[in-house]
């Protein structure tokens, strides 16, 4: 009976505090929505998304003054900070899944077999008509290039770091790898620009390898460092113990262990060159038709086309149409390689001996 | 006298240190570079990492060379010029109204991202059902991985649209600060590009903070929970405090990127060379922007001029690139996870 008492008005004595049922803050969200819609219908506002905002708003009062009541003030700033995670991470899912959306919607129109394998020689950027085609030929030569020139020197680098590099060269390494990753895409543009002043050439595709390898290295090297980290030393002792020259040791020992992870950060790196509009704008210049020696004369890419179409078409339909298929057909190469990439490191992850 | 003059000569000279052959060999043993494939194969990787030294040092060297072509040049100060007049004789041009367009930019971005992003990394480690978290996470990396034009486009389609609302409440409550004053023009201003810089600069930060805030140490997050804290208690004082310099480093990552990007701004800024007060209304220009919007025009003493302001870019960038870096580092020698 006193027991049943001291529940009643909550009195210290019981190990829990009183706290709100389960379905509260559902009775609390569907109220603060039926009153956000009578305060909208009331006070004359069209627009849905201000309906939100004050439901929001009132959500959070209300939770806060209902909580602090019940449970106390400390129970209610817990509550009123998990509504606060939820709107945050709700309100970055809308323009995510606004980008992927219309893109997906918008790009389907005139993505076909047509569109891919056709260029825009013939078509003016205001008719509709015209395709994708010199841009994904250009695209792949110029990030293929890019890749053979990138991929090698970050993996060797990454490797020195991790099975030589003591003292300061490796510091320094480590130190301007870390910088590199952060220089802008047009700044490694410019600077290979610059060499073409000097030289006094007209741009073409290789010059933007170039600049796409420079932003290429620094995120190779850092990928392939943390897997190469991975491989346990007792290994590379097994085989140093055996007589195993060092360079075999890793080459056949170390570098196997790890292929997955190196090879998902490569294809992690392709994709994020794959992107790069700035360098190649100022590098290859563009070109509406298909020129496949990436050694000579301007060519076009699928980045710097959606560019072109956006900003040399004077808004006309059919170009921003080309544009979001473009764009969609862009996604995809890169969400697919992400995945890829994605699904090699967990299927080839290294074991680690424990 | 004699001696005095004497001494500094003898100190001078070297002691002799002509180190025993035998240690010689056995120190070149240890490092393991007797054998010629491994002499090669050390050559080939040492040889790849001053690669990349040396492709740092020529970014530099390239891009101070030919800025300086174009700022000898220039008629007006570099710095403090309200113009870009490359083709005029003779040329003006200065970086004033860029500084400033990129910088506040910039803000605006970190502003709004800063805070959502290391909610999210809260809401994936700490708040979302279990189920929910992996593929939240997975779905913020591959956001990453969306190409910058594309971020512009639907910028500039979808995006400005839709701020005509925004800018109007804000012109409306606000308008009277003058900064959020706005003359019904599109909105291609610098509020809009902070705003999609946000979008953008989001996964970055998230990634950084959710793996900072991984590694808080479980008993920390149980002593606080064992002493009654609330979950918001327990993130307040042992999360936060935890991941705070991790936090400062994401965001410092995050203010590089939105510093350099560039096919966003030039696809949705409408830019002129002029400083506004009002973030509403279109105008200004950033570094990146100007250079791509400028390029196709300009001749080759013009692409020494962007060239230069590409050059304040460089090294605004490594600055901040740097101290976040320097951040990290600190942190992971003092932190507990390491130990």
């Amino acid at each position: 009976m006193s027991h049943a008492a001291a529940v009643a008005d909550k009195s210290p004595s019981t190990l829990k505090g009183a706290s709100l049922p389960r379905w509260s803050s559902w009775a609390i969200a569907a109220g603060a929505l039926v009153l956000a819609i009578a305060i909208g219908l009331a006070g004359g506002l069209d627009s849905k998304v201000q309906w939100g905002l004050i439901a929001g708003i009132l959500f959070i009062l209300a939770t806060f003054g209902i909580a602090a009541k019940v449970e106390g003030r400390r129970q209610a700033k817990d509550r009123v900070a998990t509504s606060l995670v939820w709107v945050a991470f709700l309100l970055a899912v809308v323009p995510l899944v606004s980008l992927l959306w219309t893109t997906i919607q918008r790009g389907v129109k005139v993505l076909d077999v047509y569109f891919l394998t056709h260029s825009m020689g013939v078509v003016a950027d205001s008719e509709a008509g015209g395709g994708i085609y010199h841009a994904i030929l250009g695209s792949l030569e110029q990030v293929g290039l890019a890749t053979a020139i990138g991929a090698p020197v970050g993996i060797l680098t990454a490797i020195y770091l991790v099975e030589y590099g003591r003292g300061n060269l490796a510091k320094a390494v480590t130190f301007f790898v870390d910088v590199m990753t952060g220089i802008p895409s047009i700044v490694a543009g410019l600077f290979i620009l610059s060499l073409m002043l000097m030289l006094d050439m007209q741009p073409f595709g290789f010059a933007g390898s170039l600049a796409l390898a420079i932003l290429m290295m620094p995120v190779v090297v850092r990928s392939t460092e943390e897997m190469l980290k991975l491989v346990p030393n007792e290994l590379r002792e097994a085989s140093l113990a055996l007589g195993v020259p060092k360079w075999r040791t890793i080459l056949k020992v170390v570098v196997p262990t790890s292929i997955g992870g190196i090879i998902t950060g490569v294809m992690l790196a392709i994709a994020r060159i794959a992107g790069e509009t700035a360098p190649v704008l100022l590098l290859v210049f563009g070109n509406p038709f298909i020129n496949a020696n990436p050694f000579e004369g301007a060519q076009a890419s699928l980045p710097l086309y959606i560019y072109q179409q956006y900003s040399q078409s004077a808004g006309s339909t059919a170009a921003y149409d080309r544009a979001w298929a473009a764009s969609l057909t862009l996604i995809a190469f890169v969400m697919i390689l992400n995945m890829v990439a994605r699904g090699i490191a967990r299927w080839k992850a290294p074991k680690t001996g424990r | 006298m004699d001696i005095s003059t004497h001494n500094p000569d003898t100190d001078d000279t070297p002691p002799p240190i002509a180190p025993p052959a035998a240690d010689a060999e056995q120190k070149r043993a240890a490092r393991g570079a007797t054998r010629p494939g491994d002499r090669i194969f050390l050559a080939l990787s040492r040889g790849s990492g001053i690669f990349l030294l040396v492709i740092m040092a020529a970014i530099a060297v390239f891009l101070t060379y030919r800025a300086y072509l174009a700022i000898s040049e220039d008629d007006a100060n570099f710095l403090t010029t309200f113009e870009w007049n490359t083709s005029l004789v003779p040329p003006k041009f200065g970086i004033a109204v860029l500084a400033f367009g990129t910088v506040v930019s910039s803000i605006i971005a970190m502003v709004i991202a800063v805070p959502i992003a290391v909610a999210i990394a809260l809401f994936i480690t700490h708040y979302a059902p279990r189920r929910m978290s992996g593929p939240v996470a997975y779905v913020i990396d591959l956001l990453a991985a969306v190409p910058s034009i594309v971020y512009g486009l639907w910028g500039a389609l979808v995006l400005v649209p839709h701020m005509d609302g925004l800018f109007g409440w804000l012109n409306h409550y606000l308008g009277w600060t003058g900064v959020f004053s706005w003359d019904d023009g599109a909105p291609r201003s610098m509020l809009t590009v902070g705003i999609l810089l946000a979008v953008m600069i989001l996964p970055v930060i998230t990634n950084v903070s959710r793996e900072v805030f991984r590694q808080v140490p479980q008993m920390h997050e149980e002593a606080a929970l064992a002493l009654g804290a609330t979950r918001w208690e327990v993130i307040r004082m042992s999360v936060l405090p935890f991941g705070r310099s991790g936090v400062i480093s994401a965001s410092m990552l995050g203010l590089g990127r939105a510093l350099g990007e560039t096919m966003a701004v030039a696809t949705v800024l409408s830019p002129d060379f002029d400083i506004h007060a009002s973030l509403l209304n279109p105008g200004g220009g950033t570094f990146a922007q100007n250079i791509a919007s400028k390029f196709n025009e300009a001749t080759e003493f013009g692409r020494d001029a962007l060239i230069a302001s590409g050059l304040v870019l460089f090294v605004i960038t490594l600055l901040v690139n740097g101290a976040a870096r320097m951040i990290i580092a600190r942190r992971s020698e003092y932190s507990g996870a390491n130990a």
